[in-house]
């Protein structure tokens, strides 16, 4: 029957295009790049050795990996990333957690309002809202005049430029991606488990540590994962807020790159910094996983 | 109504201001005559018409809009079908490897996205001899491959919440398999396809790492011009810049809100 | 008996489970057939492959002499009413009934002329330019309805049809359903887990549990003469009494049981021996209650005590307690007008019934 042909051939199609799609663009490349990390840089175009020297030798040495082990400067990036992406998760997650539980508990009608409130800053540009940060905090910035014009200080304090900002910034960027996993699994919690709870003869406080806080989990994890991975790889917060010495692992793979053109040392990092993902990763896709399936 | 404790409201009073103050404060250095943002020199729009006088930023402008149309379509095309497969094929060969692909762009970092492209791109020329030259086509295709994700991700919840007998009724009643598609399922999930189309143009606008590896000479997007800007610090005529897409965005958020109330409305 | 829908040793496993196991089955045309059992029996799975949705892993199905175990849904001239009703919700309701005719490109005057006729006879033609969430359950199910009906086909198959309804709308839908059926004359295939609406409903019935048919009947068949215990119990309220058949006359049994503390007596043509371990089983209703044993030396009388009881109007429950510590429930009429009560708590009280009004269980 031409007509099941057609529908087979459809079924096929919707499969393919996507699948083909991203084994060229999304996995081919992270082959490409692993390739990469074990070649030599050299002054040519583009700047690295083949893979197979011109008698068909293979040309691959763990080199850039033995440096990277060797130079202090990226195990020390790698660890502040590390320091920072955790600090910043824990302040998303303290701020975030009771004001998604506040809006999960708010009336029907300003709820959608809060919400929405919490998505907008998301639509305005990345870069612009980093930006707004660089005009407070500067040392002529908002922030400083108005603690010299209230007399809390004397000289402009030096924010801008501190791993303060870059946390400020950090936080700032990421926080919706705290509140709206926490939102929906506070969302759903039924309040009457609570106030059972509290008929039990526990204490509001008990309640929230034997009720909220384990239904919550789901939430809490996606939020915590969904801020700690990107904030891992963030290029652009520490370089603006941060100042130029400030050390990403980020900033490093792009420095090596752009202005030191040191491709297989770039890429060799960017497979260290990938490896510290994974489980993280995994992690985030087993949890959407649990997630999508409701249970039974 | 329960009764929302003091932290709470005051968690809450704390983190909008924290989100909006730094939006407020750039709207009103916006209309700041001075260039130092430390001296009030009174009221102004100089800055927004020396911004539209800007031809870099005009063409920066230009370029985004065209790639940010151009793979978010591509994007909600691709990810729509990612997403039926997932929710609709029911299982066939690859699928969990699938459905892993399909969400890892979302969570993997920038920079790391950006290089592997990157290097894709200089292998394929290479090798084929294309792409000759870097810019809207390769952040265009790089665009489309993180934000198809959102999309197939979106698609894909909206299809696992529908009632899957719509379709078993339409093909009981005669309609063929992609018949159906048409008639029954495309229309049903067009809201989830304009959120996600909507969602990959603002993430397309709104990429600056990927699209400095992945751009060649010649081809400035919007954001990286703006971040060759801001790297020395600030600058007026980016607050009226940014002012004008605070503005933009907050007029189609009311907008969708009203429409969103009307409709809500008569059932 | 010709069959309009002949089933043949069908069977569908999922992985290790088995959803329908060997399963035959024939259907008259015409007839109200409907399908019973709890979640999980299969009858689903039965109905989703005679519309099509799922392939049976052995055996076939013919409707009408042809085979269409493997065509596909959109080739069958079956059509269903789905348990959600899955009515489209961006089409309005005349094009929701619309669309099969539509799909089989039939001509612009004809289908205005079905979508007119098929309007009133579900009684819905002022609404026919309304949109789905407009409408009420009831509506949304008499839409349903229409839509399947129009393409006019061999077999319209029903997935608890009146499940999504309120009890009093169920009701009077039950009788509507059925005059509609036998107005148009289409073989009615039905799966409910509701075993009233099954017996207000069907011609003939099917009792299904794990997979496989355990009695085919009339519902006044299944009702009065279960075969095995799990359609007993399945069906209504039921007594049952283990015991072990101790003589066998012409026509009847003598059943020893020590749970009634008597020898019962059952009328019955089965091939039992003595010596064999069955069941006999009472209906309720079937029992008389009094505080005199019965003069009748031919019914089985059992003397017992009133452990509980409940009026319910119409009708009193008791629940009696034998010597032995079984619980025997009995109901009767309340045809009398009176406050007083018949019987009391801790009452001594004889029940009793006729031979014929007990049934012998077989297999367990």
């Amino acid at each position: 029957m031409s007509n099941d042909a057609n529908n087979e051939l459809w079924r096929r199609f919707a499969i393919a295009a996507p699948y083909l799609w991203l084994l060229v663009f999304f996995l081919a490349p992270f082959a490409i790049i692993l390739k990469i990390s074990l070649a030599d840089p050299i002054l040519a175009q583009p700047p690295y050795s083949p893979a197979f020297a011109s008698d068909g030798t293979p040309s691959m040495s763990l080199g850039n990996y033995s440096f990277l082990l060797s130079d202090d400067l990226y195990a020390i990036s790698y660890l502040r990333s590390v320091t920072m992406a955790a600090a910043t998760t824990l302040l998303c997650l303290l701020l975030g957690f009771p004001m998604a539980y506040g809006i999960a508990r708010s009336p029907a009608a300003t709820r959608n309002m809060l919400l929405l409130l919490v998505v907008l800053p998301f639509w305005i540009s990345f870069l612009l809202r980093v930006y707004a940060w660089m005009g407070l905090l500067n040392n002529h910035g908002a922030i400083n005049n108005l603690l010299l014009w209230v007399g809390l200080i004397d000289a402009p304090l030096q924010i801008m430029y501190t791993d303060f900002a870059t946390a400020i910034g950090l936080v700032y960027s990421y926080l919706p991606f705290m509140i709206l996993p926490l939102y929906a699994s506070l969302e759903r919690l039924d309040m009457d488990l609570v106030e059972a709870a509290q008929d039990l003869g526990a204490s509001r406080t008990r309640a929230f540590w034997d009720i909220t806080w384990p239904l919550a989990k789901a939430g809490t994890i996606a939020g915590c994962l969904l801020v700690f991975i990107p904030a891992m790889g963030e290029y652009v917060i520490p370089y603006l807020l941060g100042g130029p010495d400030s050390l990403f692992i980020g900033r490093v793979l792009f420095d090596e790159f752009f202005l030191n053109r040191d491709w297989p040392l770039a890429s060799a990092v960017a497979i260290i910094l990938l490896m510290l993902l994974v489980v993280p990763i995994v992690l985030l896709q087993r949890a959407q996983a649990r997630d999508e399936e409701p249970a039974a | 109504m329960r009764r929302r404790s003091r932290f709470i409201l005051s968690a809450l009073a704390f983190g909008y201001a924290f989100l909006y103050i730094p939006l407020i404060s750039v709207v009103i250095y916006s209309f700041n005559d001075s260039s130092l943002s430390a001296v009030w020199g009174g009221f102004s729009t100089r800055w927004y018409s020396e911004l539209f006088r800007n031809t870099q930023v005009l063409d920066a402008l230009f370029l985004s809009v065209k790639i940010a149309v151009t793979s978010a379509t591509l994007a909600t095309i691709l990810g729509t079908m990612a997403g039926l497969a997932l929710a609709r094929f029911g299982r066939f060969k690859g699928r969990t490897f699938f459905s892993g692909m399909i969400s890892s762009p979302m969570v993997m970092p920038e920079v790391i996205t950006g290089l592997s492209l990157l290097l894709l791109f200089v292998t394929l020329q290479q090798l084929t001899g294309w792409p000759g030259q870097r810019g809207f086509s390769t952040i265009t295709i790089a665009h489309t491959t993180f934000s198809m994700a959102y999309v197939a991700i979106i698609v894909q919840s909206r299809l696992v919440a529908m009632d899957e007998s719509l379709e078993e009724a339409a093909m009981d009643l005669g309609g063929r398999p992609l018949r159906v598609v048409f008639d029954i399922t495309l229309p049903l999930i067009a809201p989830a396809m304009i959120a996600g189309w909507l969602l990959a143009f603002t993430l397309s606008l709104d990429d600056l790492v990927i699209a400095s590896f992945v751009s060649g000479p010649g081809s400035t997007t919007l954001p990286m011009l703006i971040f060759s800007k801001v790297k020395l610090g600030v600058s007026p005529d980016i607050n009226a810049l940014a002012s004008i897409i605070i503005a933009a965005v907050s007029l189609g958020v009311v907008v969708a809100w009203i429409a969103m109330r009307r409709n809500a409305k008569p059932s | 008996m010709k069959a309009f829908i002949h089933i043949k040793e069908i069977s569908k496993h999922f992985g290790d489970f088995v959803a329908v196991d060997n399963v035959d089955l024939k259907i008259a045309q015409g007839e109200l057939f409907s399908i019973l059992g709890g979640s999980g029996c299969g009858k689903t799975t039965l109905l989703r492959m005679l519309a099509g949705f799922e392939i049976p892993t052995s055996g076939s199905i013919e409707i009408d002499g042809t085979d269409i175990t493997h065509q596909a849904p959109y080739d069958r001239p079956v059509n269903m009413m789905f348990q959600s009703y899955a009515i489209f919700p961006h089409m309005s309701v005349s094009k929701n009934i619309s669309y099969g005719l539509r799909k089989d490109r039939v001509a612009k005057k004809e289908i205005a002329k079905r979508v007119d006729e098929i309007l009133e006879l579900v009684q819905l033609t002022e609404l026919k330019d309304r949109k789905p969430d407009q409408l009420s359950g009831g509506q949304r199910q008499r839409v349903a309805l229409a839509r399947a009906l129009i393409k006019r086909p061999k077999v319209l198959l029903l997935d608890e049809p009146l499940a999504a309804l309120d009890k009093k709308l169920r009701e009077r839908t039950q009788f509507e359903l059925v005059n509609i059926q036998e107005e148009l004359g289409i073989t009615f295939v039905v799966v409910t887990h509701d075993q009233e609406e099954a017996m207000t409903l069907s011609d003939r019935m099917a009792v299904m549990d794990s997979g496989q048919f355990q009695q085919i009947g009339t519902p006044k068949e299944i009702y009065e003469f279960p075969h095995n215990r799990f359609v007993a119990d399945f069906i209504g309220t039921i007594n049952i009494f283990d015991g072990i058949v101790t003589a066998v006359d012409d026509d009847r049994i003598s059943v020893y049981s020590d749970e009634a503390g008597e020898t019962l007596t059952a009328l019955g043509k089965q091939l039992v021996d003595v010596g064999q371990q069955i069941d006999i089983a009472v209906r309720p209703e079937k029992i008389f209650i009094g505080k005199e044993k019965p003069d009748d030396a031919n019914d089985v009388c059992i003397e017992g005590t009133v452990h509980d009881l409940g009026y319910l109007g119409n009708r009193s429950l008791y629940r009696i307690k034998l010597s032995s510590g079984k619980i025997v429930q009995v109901s009767s009429q309340n045809r009398r007008r009176s406050v007083t009560r018949f019987l009391d708590w801790e009452d001594k009280v004889w029940i009793s019934w006729k031979p014929r009004s007990a049934v012998v269980l077989l297999d367990k």
